[in-house]
């Protein structure tokens, strides 16, 4: 089962070597990592998809918190959390399939970002799902080119 | 640090952080990137052994953290020498050894560009160190030597490495900034919840067959007193790791010796019948378990209590976890039992001993054998003397076989397992211990891994005594050929070995020759009297085995020799 982890760590060079080392040198298999500064300067957020079993998870959050670099790990998998990726589409079209190609952009709210004279480029945000919905509906018309990232997560405020 | 060093150069900043955390001696090794280091450590008060091999002096500190439980502090030159390095870093990492590692680097305008002697260390013992620091700032050095110190020794020690970059040690008139740790993501576990302890006392009534495994981490916790009380006071059996032993006296009719691949049967089968282990400090090594963690006390209820919450879980399942302080955790047990009226256990205290009677270790003593070379030192040595092993036959037999009294007494690569550790760790031991007696037994094989040592133990008049087992082969190695693959030997003769009388000799050092029985006892006593080191050429048959053992991937009750 995949669990979208989030660890906050401190922003210095090397500590993404450590996180992702860590990761080969124990085989856990990460599926997205997203990582980038905080509101506070010094740290970093790193969301990390992984996939294992419960034992798994736990083992990989309590090595990950045995770093030094590493503040805390929060497991958000089954919390009431917003989580989004960003993916950048690039979609083959003609003059015929062009406006349907359009309808479906609008019906998942995403924006044409760029435009040549065979293909557009749709930039959408959502959750993995959606994103995976979008693809599978233009993929008909030929997909050119798929770039996302990881997933972000966090947690729903309380009230 | 409150004290100001004006016209400071990175390497005084450094030797004087180094002395306030209480560091008197560095085992080292200079080069190219550490002339202005070298050239500071003139006029430190901070002694400097001088190694003939990187890979001597990080065993040597290493040696020096076991038995004294400060941390060792070791430092080699950028490339080769930080290479030659990291099998001893790595060996201190799995045994938990509390060290601090001094690598130089080439300057930090050629960081990056493959300089001259240019490795990059800090990434090459990412896996193997508690955590690593690449100075870019001399300014930062006093915070980044306070932080390497405490992380080095708390929590679970381990070693921490420090890359000095030429340039950093060069830097003039210094201006240090404060000290002050910045660490706020790592913590130390301390006590356990009072619910857990509550747990424990009632596994521990609804117990009829319990025992204790105790491991390195009780050592490390300085807890061997307190687990003593309460095997005394709740009538508790122990058995103990590789790396526990000594946690309670050798002679102690509680403990039931060790367990694992060449453990006494009464200890692995009492983990096979126990009904409530408890483990402290242990991590339920594959050594102890043969890697089958499904099939390791089935039958009992676990408690595992350590100070590394990754180590809770990891290779059996637990019933009752605890993060915590070893002696801190036992402590808050015994308080818990005091006024309970806690059941003395007698049917399986009962069966234990009928186990012990039936299958006490044994050897032949009507020869020269390494077991009884090893009874004779014990009995000529005392409770206080300190004992390292190389790794091997040898190791496993002073493991079941030398009286160990007390914690600490012991220096051996428990999880690494790395030829070459035992005669740079005596070293390293007789430097901290200077007034006691330091017995090495080590192998003919493991001995020349490292034996370019002999030269610094010469060189400083160590006065180690070494107890050379010598076989004229890979005794290990041999030992499974023999037992797993029809007696087919493959590269484990060591034709070739030198006259090691001779070679002692050569080093200054004075050799004594044993062929037979009659001699062992007197020879030895002969080289305790000595006031300098001694080397002891033991010839023993290749053919003798460590028994008994648990065939590798083999359950606890599928063990050979009995």
């Amino acid at each position: 089962m995949l669990h979208t982890l989030a660890a906050l760590v401190e922003n210095h060079p090397g500590v993404l070597a450590r996180v992702a080392g860590l990761f080969a040198r124990r085989a856990y298999n990460i599926d997205s990592l997203s990582v980038c500064q905080t509101e506070n300067p010094e740290l970093s957020r790193m969301t990390i998809v992984v996939d294992g079993d419960d034992q798994i998870i736990e083992q990989v959050r309590n090595q990950l918190n045995k770093l030094v670099a590493v503040h805390t790990v929060m497991d958000l998998t089954g919390k009431s959390i917003v989580d989004r990726q960003l993916a950048l589409v690039r979609v083959k079209v003609s003059t015929e399939t062009r406006s349907e190609v359009l309808q479906i952009v609008d019906v998942f709210r995403g924006r044409v970002v760029d435009m040549g004279t065979c293909n557009l480029t749709v930039e959408l945000t959502g959750d993995t799902e959606k994103i995976d919905a979008f693809v599978n509906s233009i993929r008909p018309y030929g997909l050119a080119e798929l770039v996302r990232t990881g997933r972000i997560a966090i947690m729903r405020s309380e009230a | 640090m409150s004290e100001e060093i004006t016209g400071a150069t990175g390497a005084t900043v450094l030797l004087k952080a180094l002395e306030q955390e209480g560091v008197d001696v560095i085992f080292g090794y200079p080069g190219g990137v550490l002339l202005s280091l070298y050239d500071a450590l003139l006029d430190s008060p901070i002694r400097h052994i001088l190694g003939r091999h990187e890979q001597g002096v990080v065993h040597a500190a290493d040696g020096y953290a076991r038995v004294s439980g400060k941390v060792g502090v070791c430092l080699a030159t950028s490339g080769p020498g930080a290479t030659n390095l990291v099998t001893g870093i790595a060996n201190a990492y799995l045994d938990s050894i509390p060290m601090v590692v001094l690598t130089g680097q080439v300057p930090t305008s050629l960081l990056g560009t493959d300089a001259f002697q240019e490795a990059d260390i800090t990434g090459i013992t990412m896996p193997i160190t508690k955590h690593a620091y690449l100075v870019k700032d001399a300014s930062e050095i006093p915070r980044i030597v306070k932080e390497a110190f405490y992380l080095a020794r708390t929590g679970r020690p381990g070693p921490v490495l420090i890359d000095l970059p030429k340039d950093i040690l060069a830097a003039e008139d210094v201006e240090t900034t404060s000290s002050g740790m910045k660490l706020s993501g790592y913590q130390v576990p301390g006590r356990a919840d009072d619910e857990k302890i509550n747990e424990i006392l009632k596994a521990l009534s609804d117990s009829q067959k319990p025992v204790i495994y105790a491991g390195g981490g009780v050592i490390t916790a300085e807890a061997g007193e307190v687990l003593k009380q309460l095997s005394e006071k709740a009538g508790l059996p122990v058995l103990t790791t590789l790396m526990g032993i000594g946690c309670l006296p050798s002679d102690h009719p509680n403990l039931l010796g060790m367990v694992g691949m060449h453990g006494s049967v009464t200890a692995n089968y009492a983990v096979d019948e126990c009904d409530l282990l408890i483990a402290v400090g242990v991590r339920f090594d594959d050594r102890v378990t043969s890697g089958l963690g499904h099939t390791f006390a089935t039958n009992a209820k676990i408690v595992h209590i350590d100070i590394d919450p990754a180590e809770i879980g990891k290779a059996v399942k637990t019933h009752i976890p605890i993060n915590g302080d070893a002696r801190l955790v036992l402590e808050q047990i015994v308080d818990g039992l005091a006024g309970s009226s806690v059941p003395q256990f007698t049917d399986w205290w009962e069966r234990l001993n009928s186990w012990k009677a039936t299958y006490p270790l044994r050897f032949d003593r009507d020869r020269l054998t390494p077991q009884s070379v090893i009874e004779a030192v014990g009995e000529l040595t005392n409770e206080d003397t300190i004992v390292v092993t190389d790794v091997g036959q040898h190791q496993m037999w002073v493991a079941q076989f030398y009286p160990f009294m007390h914690t600490r007494k012991l220096a051996t690569s428990g999880g690494l397992g790395t030829m070459g550790f035992g005669l740079p760790a005596a070293m390293g031991a007789q430097i901290a211990c200077p007034d006691d007696l330091v017995i090495l037994f080590v192998g003919d094989g493991s001995l020349q891994m490292t034996i370019q040592e002999l030269a610094t133990i010469a060189h400083n008049n160590l006065p180690v005594k070494i107890v050379l087992l010598n076989n004229g082969v890979l005794g290990m190695v041999r030992q499974w050929q023999k037992m797993f693959f029809n007696k087919r030997y493959s590269s484990i003769d060591l034709e070739g070995n030198p006259d090691f009388i001779k070679l002692a000799e050569a080093y200054g050092i004075r050799g004594i020759q044993v062929d037979s029985n009659e001699q062992v006892k007197s020879s030895i006593a002969e080289a305790i009297k000595h006031p300098g080191p001694v080397l002891l050429n033991f010839v023993i048959s290749p053919e003798e085995d460590v028994l008994p053992m648990i065939p590798p991937g083999k359950a606890i009750t599928e063990m050979l020799g009995r």
